[in-house]
């Protein structure tokens, strides 16, 4: 599974910067926010690996879910002039730090 | 087992998929972020740059608009605006003319003649300005009014109006130019001098080696006219 994983970033990784993909500039925040429920997502998945209560359905249903609320929170925020993907950044910031967190006293067996 | 194994592969195939979709977002918003601020940096060194260039521009155009002023002023612009100015009748001017003083007649009328004629009119006026242009005279007066492109010698009653100014007699007439050939043109046989004699019209005629001819000094505005095509730019 981690082979998989690490091999399907890497192929990502490089499929986009090879590929002439762009976002107009006024979407970048909204990747950007997308991006951090992307991660908190993974690493949600990889703490419930370690926990054991490692479900994939709910780890790629989290991945996208999230990501595409993000987005359209941030996208909702844009119109009404509200700088909502902040909120967006700061929640997602916050759970991947705690993720980090309990991963890392996982790892650490305590 | 099989179908655990089935079932594992599709999921490891899903992840990977999903890590997939996150590497592109991740490069895909690297690139963006990266050509932002290349863009950002670069517009801002280009837009200094190009500034400072126009700045130098300028300065040179700027230099090179004053020396030539300078030049066209000293030779063509100046002397072309000198020209102009003596034949708009901006400029008092002064050279060899004659003046004609004209008077009205003191001969008795005879009989049933018609009075008028023993008068200066606008007509005579106009006749004698006529001969004086035709003999190449290059600056005119009547009465100190100048007789420019818009001066007109109308009767107004016992007056003649000249620039919108009346005149009455005596009128002088002041003509800067070759005196000889104006002297002459007046006293064609025929011409204006012999019949203001006939009519006993009072005529005195000098030459001056410095006759002086005023400015026009009225309205110079134009209102309904306006320059046509590329010489009016």
């Amino acid at each position: 599974m981690l082979y998989y994983s690490i091999a399907g970033l890497i192929v990502g990784l490089v499929a986009g910067l090879l590929f002439p993909m762009e976002v107009p500039v006024q979407y970048t925040k909204l990747l950007s926010v997308a991006i951090l429920a992307g991660l908190d997502s993974v690493l949600g998945a990889l703490r419930a690996v370690m926990v054991g209560n490692y479900d994939t359905v709910v780890f790629i249903s989290g991945f996208f879910v999230n990501g595409f609320l993000a987005m359209l929170l941030s996208y909702i925020g844009n119109l009404l002039g509200i700088d909502l993907y902040l909120i967006g950044t700061l929640v997602f910031g916050m759970r991947i730090f705690q993720n980090i967190a309990v991963i890392r006293r996982l790892y650490m067996g305590k | 087992m099989r179908e655990g194994r089935q079932l594992d592969i599709k999921a490891k195939l899903l992840v990977f998929f999903v890590f997939l979709v996150l590497g592109l977002m991740i490069s895909t918003q690297f690139k963006n972020t990266e050509q932002q601020k290349n863009i950002y940096s670069a517009r801002v060194d280009d837009l200094s740059e190009r500034l400072k260039m126009a700045e130098a521009e300028k300065k040179q155009l700027a230099a090179e608009l004053e020396s030539l002023r300078n030049d066209q002023g000293n030779m063509v612009g100046h002397n072309e605006l000198a020209r102009l100015r003596i034949l708009s009748g901006a400029v008092p001017l002064k050279g060899k003319g004659i003046e004609i003083t004209l008077d009205d007649s003191k001969l008795q009328k005879s009989g049933q003649d018609n009075p008028n004629l023993y008068l200066i009119h606008d007509e005579d006026l106009l006749q004698v300005l006529n001969e004086l242009r035709a003999a190449g005279a290059e600056a005119i007066a009547i009465n100190d009014q100048r007789i420019v492109a818009t001066s007109e010698i109308r009767c107004t009653g016992p007056t003649v109006s000249i620039n919108n100014h009346q005149s009455s007699p005596p009128y002088v007439i002041k003509a800067i130019g070759n005196s000889k050939n104006m002297l002459s043109a007046l006293k064609l046989r025929g011409g204006v001098l012999e019949t203001f004699e006939f009519w006993g019209i009072q005529v005195k005629i000098e030459r001056f080696d410095n006759l002086e001819v005023p400015a026009f000094d009225d309205r110079y505005g134009y209102e309904f006219a306006k320059p046509l095509g590329k010489e009016g730019a």
